[in-house]
């Protein structure tokens, strides 16, 4: 089975270890994973944002890049949310390329629900040694139905304790660049998440959305708590002893 | 309704550090959600008739223009005298002079969100006529000098101990200190005016096509009094409000209801089909429907139609993150959260309120329990094309989002731009590895602090690894 491994653009540029710990999760589970050296950026901040044609860009450079492959996976439910939601809606006047992305779009998948959906993998080697809470990111959550896969893979590990929070479905106030647009709204969402996640007394936030992660960790450590480590759910699945590149 | 929409932001600012706002926001929370995700346990198969509502709604505006004539000709057969207004101006107007020909000085109204639109009450009062809100919520708000907050409880923003201090001082009694209290003196101060007004305003959740009647869903009982017991009785209400049949009827009001306040059925439901009749015993002389378009017809047709289905049960914003943190002020007009960020851009101009659709994450949420499937994130999308292709967004978002795109779609130049950006991100990081300050993304950086990147790309490391 051949994978491309779609990294996001920004796990390319904030978090490699993601990318790297995705990788590592897919070879073990059997893939023969590649990772297309022209990828960027699913456009999706572009199309939120009111410009369509950002949508249209990239959703032509991802077919161009990952077409040839059997599936194609994302450790991120938005972007792969972008590709499978919305791509199919960029092209209507083109039905042959409509076609083509939808096709692409259906091979198309966030990791968690790769691994156990279409793998089904029953048996992670991984350990970490702590408590957990999960987030639950909007566009996985809601576009792809993400929710019990993460949880189903978490309980794989070794060692790993999950405790919910309360309203684990509630949006962290990221939104993209709603994070910035109304930045004092995203921050008190953020707020929110965060005493909701610390009431847990987990030793982790987990979730399976970088930019979450990003603002719920900047807030976090903005209100000086430097202890609760904030991670990627790749990250607890392929273990600690993950290189760092 | 004074707009104010357009001061978005700084109305945000304001909300999110008054502290009594957020204090009662905080109380009533998740009341509505967790009362709605109760009562729909109730109905096995919910997703079965969110699509029948949504396909009812979606034939009604199909053929409005068929559908409402329908109404007119039934409604006209039963005794109601209909009025057609085009704009906001018109419904106060055509009210006025109903008013006046029949010699009315004193109305009283249940809630009509739709009479807020065209700032009836203010627009009476200046032709001398007295209107007094029924509703409790709208009561206090009206004592208040407020505008409503909410589109099925107006005034959730206040505080018991808030409306207790308004009762005491306008109705000079001793200060009430629990609700069955302060709804009893609501209830004495309103007895009067019930009985001595000539008119009676409504609201109208629905208009049915088959038979000319107006539907209204209420739990307080004022709708009642208000559409009985005066000599004149207006509908207020607006044209995408029209249902083919009472069967229709009885498949959204399952919705409706569970939605809303998270009741499997509200109080009253009335069927309002004319004036009274030979040999009834009670029920107005006169019946007037007033059919109000202000904008609506303008969405017919269009990608945004789909907003035109709503069925006002407030679920979205019960359910917006946003709404949550904000309340429905904020948002400067008639219709607060995800729907009022999609309806009030429509009606009042997208330039008069651009930063209602940016004022969403677009997690979902509403979607979701939208009991007829308004696709509101993607509507809210659609706006967003608009300010973006309209040049109505700021230069420097228009910028970086074309230099985006421009970048992302040359790999060489963006491999070469990530490598530099994250290293110097990454030492400005420091010890610590969090960036306090970024110029230009002060609206991140002023509550939050930056987790720095890590300082080389993964495709550097993955093709360092490779070789």
């Amino acid at each position: 089975m051949r994978v491309g491994l779609f990294v996001t653009c920004l796990v390319d540029m904030m978090r490699p270890r993601i990318g790297f710990a995705a990788l590592k999760l897919l070879e073990n589970a059997g893939c023969e994973v590649v990772v297309p050296p022209n990828q960027t950026c699913c456009g999706q901040p572009g199309f939120n944002s009111g410009d369509r044609e950002s949508g249209r860009v990239m959703a032509r450079r991802f077919l161009a890049d990952f077409e040839s492959f059997d599936y194609v996976v994302a450790p991120s439910g938005s972007c792969t949310g972008m590709i499978r939601c919305h791509y199919g809606e960029l092209f209507p006047d083109d039905t042959v390329l409509q076609h083509r992305l939808d096709a692409l779009s259906q091979r198309t998948f966030e990791l968690t629900d790769f691994l156990v959906t279409v793998l089904k993998v029953e048996r992670l080697d991984s350990f970490f040694q702590g408590t957990i809470t999960y987030h639950d990111s909007c566009s996985g959550l809601r576009e792809l139905n993400v929710k019990h896969q993460p949880r189903q893979l978490m309980g794989q590990v070794v060692g790993a304790q999950l405790r919910e929070m309360n309203k684990p479905e509630l949006c962290c106030g990221f939104g993209g660049t709603f994070s910035i647009k109304l930045g004092e709204i995203a921050t008190r969402m953020a707020d929110n998440k965060c005493q909701d996640a610390l009431a847990t007394k987990a030793d982790a936030i987990v979730g399976g959305d970088l930019g979450c992660l990003l603002n719920i960790e900047g807030r976090l450590r903005r209100l000086g708590d430097d202890t609760t480590q904030v991670l990627h759910v790749a990250e607890v699945l392929a273990g600690p002893e993950l290189g760092q590149g | 309704m004074q707009l104010t929409s357009f001061y978005f932001k700084s109305n945000v600012r304001r909300k999110l550090i008054d502290p009594l706002l957020q204090r009662n926001m905080k109380r009533f929370g998740g009341r509505f959600v967790e009362a709605r995700a109760a009562v729909m346990t109730e109905v096995d198969n919910l997703e079965t008739i969110r699509v029948a509502a949504a396909a009812i709604r979606d034939r009604s505006l199909a053929n409005l223009d068929s559908y409402l004539v329908a109404f007119e000709e039934q409604a006209l057969a039963r005794g109601s005298q209909v009025h057609w207004a085009e704009t906001a101006q018109d419904v106060n107007r055509i009210l006025i002079e109903i008013a006046q020909s029949n010699g009315v000085k004193k109305i009283v109204k249940s809630k009509s969100m739709v009479s807020e639109e065209s700032g009836l009450n203010d627009a009476v009062e200046a032709v001398g006529i007295q209107a007094i809100e029924t509703d409790l919520g709208e009561y206090i708000l009206q004592l208040a000098h407020e505008p409503p907050s909410h589109i099925i409880a107006p005034a959730i923003h206040k505080s018991l101990e808030e409306v207790a201090a308004l009762f005491s001082e306008n109705h000079h009694t001793p200060r009430q200190t629990d609700i069955p209290a302060l709804c009893r003196e609501a209830r004495e101060q309103l007895r009067p005016h019930f009985l001595s007004a000539e008119m009676g305003i409504s609201g109208g959740n629905f208009l049915i096509a088959e038979t000319g009647s107006v539907v209204i869903v209420t739990n307080e009982g004022n709708g009642r009094m208000v559409t009985t017991l005066p000599r004149i009785h207006v509908t207020i209400t607006g044209i995408e409000k029209v249902l083919p049949t009472l069967n229709d009827f009885s498949t959204i009001v399952r919705l409706l209801t569970r939605s809303a306040t998270g009741q499997s059925i509200t109080n009253y439901v009335s069927m309002l089909t004319g004036p009274r009749q030979e040999g009834d015993l009670d029920g107005p002389g006169q019946s007037h429907i007033i059919l109000v378009d202000s904008g609506r017809s303008r969405l017919l047709g269009t990608e945004m139609q789909e907003a035109l289905r709503c069925i006002r049960c407030g679920a979205c914003m019960n359910h917006c993150p946003v709404y949550q943190n904000i309340g429905g002020h904020a948002y400067g007009w008639v219709y607060p959260g995800p729907i009022g960020a999609v309806l009030t851009p429509s009606y009042v101009g997208l330039k008069n309120a651009l930063d209602l659709p940016q004022a969403s994450t677009l997690c979902g949420a509403c979607q979701v329990v939208c009991p007829v499937k308004i696709p509101l994130p993607e509507l809210m999308r659609v706006l967003r094309e608009k300010s973006f292709e309209q040049g109505l967004r700021p230069w420097h978002e228009r910028l970086f989002i074309r230099l985006w795109r421009g970048v992302a779609n040359r790999p060489r130049l963006y491999a070469l731009m990530t490598q530099v950006g994250v290293r110097v991100l990454s030492l400005l990081g420091g010890k610590k590895k969090l960036l306090h300050h970024l110029p230009g993304l002060d609206g991140w950086t002023d509550g939050r602090d930056m987790p720095a990147p890590q300082g080389k790309t993964f495709r550097e490391l993955y093709r360092k690894r490779r070789s």
